[in-house]
C-alpha cells in the first residue's frame, strides 16, 4: 500500500477538535492532527487513553463539526456538508464499527432488522424477499448461522455481536469503514476470529479500514501504516514495520517498549523506555517533517537534524 | 523468594450456580496449590472460571451458587467451612484482592488516606491517628506523589493509574500473605499498566506476598508469573513454570492461545484462531470440553475426559496427546518454534549445571 500512485480516499488536514471553546476548562482533545489514508489501505491509529484517536474517528464520520481544519474524502469536504443527498452518500459510503458489542446492539430489534436498517433507510431493498435475501448473504458473509435473523441480540456471545455489527456496517456497501477498538471486548481467542474476518473483507470488497485501537501488537498486525496520537497530536506517521521497527519519536519508543510480550526470556530483559513529554511542550513550532521516506516526525526546524541522525543510525534513507 | 511451602491448597474445588435456566456447572473439579512468595498466573477466556474461582479463596460467592465438592486448605482450616465472622478476619488481613476497575473499586465518598487506614483500624483496632501515618507510609510505598498533600483527597481527582496504586495500597497495608489480583491492568494504558506491575513485583519483594494473578493478556503473564495455570470450561487444562508453558506447551488450547496473539514480530495473512466458541456450563459435553474446537481432537476426547499427564514434575496437561498410545501430532509453527527454543535453553541449563557440579567437584 506504499504506492504513491494510490488514490487517497481521505484527507484530513489541520484537524482540530475542541471542546468548551472559550471556557475555563477547554479541551484541545485533537489538536492540528493531519493525515491521508489511500484507497484500500489500513490505517491504524494508536494512543493512549485521551490521545484523541476516538474523537479523531467520530470528527471523520461528521459526529462532531470540527472546531477547524478540513476533511476531504472523496475529494468532498466533508466539513460544513449541508446537502442531504450527499450527506447520505456520504453515510453510506463511511460506516462504523463499535468497541462495546453489548452496547451498541438495539436490545429490542431482531438481528435482521439490526443489519437492514441501513438496507430500509437508502431503499437498497426492491422487496420483503430482496430485503431477506440481503441480510441473509450478510449473515453468511460475516460467518454467521442465516437462520439467527430473528434472533435479539442478548442470544449471542460477545464475538458473534461483533459480527453483526460489522454485517450491518457492511449492508450499505460501504467503500470506507472506521473501526474504533473493535476487538478490545472481546476474548483473546475471538479476537483472532474477527481480525481475520476484517481482514478477509478488505481482500474481497476492497475496503479501505481506520483501525483504532490501543493494543498495539494488533494493530501492527492489522495496520499498513500507523499514526501515533498523544495529547491529541500526531508525533509520527509511517509503514507499521517502520514505525515498529525503526521508531523514531521518544514517545513511540516509550510507548512499544511497555508493550508486554508473551515471551518470558524477553520479559526478563525488557527495559522499559521513559518519555520526557519536552518534545511536544507547545514552546516551539512543530510539524510533521518526512523524516525517511514516507516516515514522518512531529519536530521543529532545530529538532529535525537530530531525528535524521536518529534514522541515519538505524540504517534509514534519509531525505 | 520462593519456598516448597504450600500456603493455600485448593483440592477437588467443585461450585454451581443455580439460575432459572439451570445448574452452570462453573467449576469442575479445580485442584491447584501457591507457593509462598511465588506468583500463580490463571489465565483463561471470560466464563472458563478463574474469578470464581479466586472468589471462592476470598469467601465472596454469590447467593445463588453453591460448593458442590472440594476444599481449600489455609492454615489447616478449610476457608469454605469458614463462618462469616472468620471469613471477615481473613479479607483484608491475611487474603486481599486488588479488581480490575480502579474507577469502581474505591469508595467515592470517602477520602483516600481514610481508605488506606480503614483495614488497620478494623483488623488492628489501631487508633486513627497511627493509622493514617502508615497510610501515609504506604502511599510513599506506592508512589503517589506529594501524598502529604494528597491524603485528604477523594478519588476522583485521581487518574486512573493513582487509583490502582491507591487500590494496591489498600489491599497490601496489613502485609496480606495472599494478594489476589484479578485483571488488575486490564483497564490500565500500557505505559501505565508496565508501572503498576513493576509496582508489583517490587512490593512482593518486599513483603513476600504470594500472588494469585488473573489475566487473560498473556504478554504480563510472561512478565510476572512463576508459575501458570491455564483454565478452560471449569478446569485447569495445563499447568507449569512460566517456561514450561510458554515454550514447552503440550495442551492444544494453550497452543490455540499462544499462536492467536499476535507479537509486534507477527506478520502474514491469517492469524492462527481458535474456531468455535467455548462450550455451555448449563451442560457440558461429555470428554474433553475443548473438543469441538480441537484441531488436534481424537475420538477418545468426545468419549471420556483426559487426566493430567506428567510432562515434568512442575507440569502437567489434560490432553489424551500426551497418552503413550496417542498418534504424533506436529504443533502449529509458532509453537515449533517455542519448543525449540525451550530445548535450547534446556541445553544451556543442563551444561551450565554441568560447569557448576565440576566447580564444586574442585573445591
Amino acid at each position: 500500500m506504499e504506492d504513491q500512485n494510490a488514490k487517497k480516499v481521505l484527507e484530513v488536514s489541520h484537524l482540530k477538535q475542541y471542546f468548551n471553546v472559550g471556557k475555563k476548562d477547554e479541551v484541545k482533545a485533537v489538536d492540528d492532527v493531519s493525515f491521508d489514508i489511500y484507497e484500500g489501505e489500513t490505517f491504524g491509529l494508536v494512543g493512549e487513553s485521551g490521545s484523541g484517536k476516538t474523537t479523531t474517528g467520530r470528527a471523520i464520520i461528521h459526529l462532531y463539526t470540527p472546531t477547524s481544519g478540513s476533511i476531504l474524502f472523496n475529494g468532498q469536504q466533508v466539513i460544513g456538508m449541508h446537502d442531504r443527498a450527499k450527506m447520505q452518500q456520504f453515510r453510506r459510503d463511511m460506516q462504523m464499527i463499535f468497541q462495546d458489542p453489548y452496547a451498541s446492539l438495539n436490545p429490542r430489534m431482531k438481528v435482521k432488522d439490526i443489519i437492514a436498517e441501513g438496507i430500509d433507510i437508502n431503499h437498497l431493498a426492491k422487496d420483503d424477499d430482496d430485503r431477506s435475501q440481503q441480510v441473509a448473504d450478510l449473515l453468511d458473509t460475516v460467518g454467521l448461522n442465516r437462520d439467527h435473523a430473528s434472533r435479539y441480540p442478548h442470544e449471542f456471545s460477545g464475538g458473534q455481536r461483533q459480527r453483526i455489527g460489522i454485517a450491518r456496517a457492511l449492508a450499505v456497501q460501504p467503500k470506507f469503514i472506521i473501526a474504533d477498538e473493535p476487538i478490545s471486548a472481546l476474548d483473546v481467542s475471538i479476537q483472532a476470529q474477527v481480525v481475520n474476518l476484517l481482514k478477509e473483507l478488505q481482500r474481497k470488497r476492497k475496503l479501505t479500514y481506520l483501525f483504532i485501537a490501543h493494543d498495539l501488537s494488533m494493530v501492527k498486525y492489522i495496520s499498513d501504516r500507523i499514526g501515533v496520537l498523544h495529547y491529541g497530536r500526531m508525533l509520527e506517521v509511517g509503514s507499521s514495520d517502520e514505525v515498529y521497527n525503526h521508531p523514531l519519536h521518544d514517545y513511540t519508543r516509550s510507548l512499544l517498549s511497555a508493550v508486554p510480550v508473551p515471551d518470558p526470556e524477553y520479559e526478563r530483559t525488557r527495559t522499559q523506555i521513559g518519555y520526557d513529554p519536552k518534545y511536544e511542550d507547545g514552546s516551539k513550532k512543530r510539524e510533521l517533517v518526512e523524516i525517511s521516506p514516507r516516515h514522518y516526525v512531529q519536530a521543529s526546524e532545530d529538532e529535525i537534524p537530530m531525528y535524521q541522525e536518529r534514522a541515519k543510525k538505524m540504517g534509514l534513507e534519509i531525505l | 523468594m520462593e519456598s516448597n511451602e504450600n500456603i493455600l491448597e485448593v483440592n477437588h474445588l467443585k461450585i454451581n450456580f443455580n439460575t432459572y435456566a439451570g445448574t452452570v456447572k462453573a467449576i469442575r473439579d479445580v485442584s491447584f496449590n501457591l507457593k509462598k512468595g511465588e506468583t500463580l498466573a490463571i489465565v483463561g477466556e471470560s466464563g472458563s472460571g478463574k474469578t470464581v474461582t479466586t472468589r471462592s479463596i476470598m469467601g465472596l460467592l454469590a447467593a445463588n451458587s453453591e460448593v458442590a465438592g472440594g476444599d481449600i486448605q489455609f492454615h489447616g482450616k478449610d476457608i469454605l467451612k469458614m463462618s462469616q465472622k472468620e471469613l471477615e478476619q481473613l479479607r483484608g488481613a491475611q487474603i486481599a484482592q486488588i479488581f480490575q476497575d480502579p474507577m469502581t473499586s474505591l469508595d467515592p465518598t470517602m477520602r483516600i488516606g481514610r481508605q488506606i487506614a480503614e483495614p488497620l483500624m478494623v483488623h488492628k483496632g489501631m487508633k486513627k491517628d497511627k493509622a493514617m501515618a502508615q497510610a501515609l507510609e504506604m502511599m510513599k510505598l506506592v508512589g503517589i506523589t506529594d501524598a502529604e498533600q494528597r491524603i485528604n483527597d477523594y478519588p476522583h481527582q485521581f487518574s486512573g493509574g493513582m487509583r490502582q496504586r491507591i487500590v494496591i495500597a489498600i489491599a497490601l497495608i496489613n502485609y496480606p500473605e495472599i494478594l489476589i489480583a484479578d485483571e488488575p491492568t486490564t483497564a490500565l494504558d500500557v505505559t501505565i499498566q508496565a508501572q503498576i506491575l513493576d509496582l508489583m513485583r517490587e512490593l512482593q519483594n518486599k513483603i513476600s506476598t504470594s500472588i494469585i494473578f488473573i489475566t487473560h493478556d498473556l504478554g504480563v503473564v510472561a512478565g510476572m508469573a512463576d508459575r501458570v495455570a491455564v483454565m478452560y470450561a471449569g478446569k485447569i487444562v495445563e499447568y507449569g513454570t512460566v517456561d514450561e508453558i510458554f515454550y514447552n506447551p503440550k495442551h492444544p488450547y494453550t497452543w490455540g492461545l499462544l499462536s492467536s496473539m499476535p507479537t509486534l514480530d507477527t506478520n502474514g495473512e491469517e492469524l492462527p484462531s481458535i474456531p468455535g466458541t467455548p462450550p455451555d456450563l448449563l451442560d457440558p459435553p461429555a470428554g474433553d470440553a475443548f473438543a469441538a474446537r480441537n484441531a488436534y481432537a481424537l475420538k477418545i476426547d468426545t468419549e471420556q475426559e483426559p487426566p493430567f499427564f506428567k510432562v515434568s514434575d512442575t507440569h502437567y496437561a489434560a490432553t489424551w496427546l500426551l497418552h503413550p498410545d496417542a498418534p504424533k501430532v506436529t504443533p502449529p509453527e509458532q509453537i515449533l518454534e517455542r519448543q525449540e527454543q525451550f530445548a535450547k535453553m534446556q541445553k544451556d541449563l543442563a551444561q551450565q549445571g554441568h560447569h557448576v557440579e565440576e566447580e564444586e567437584e574442585k573445591q
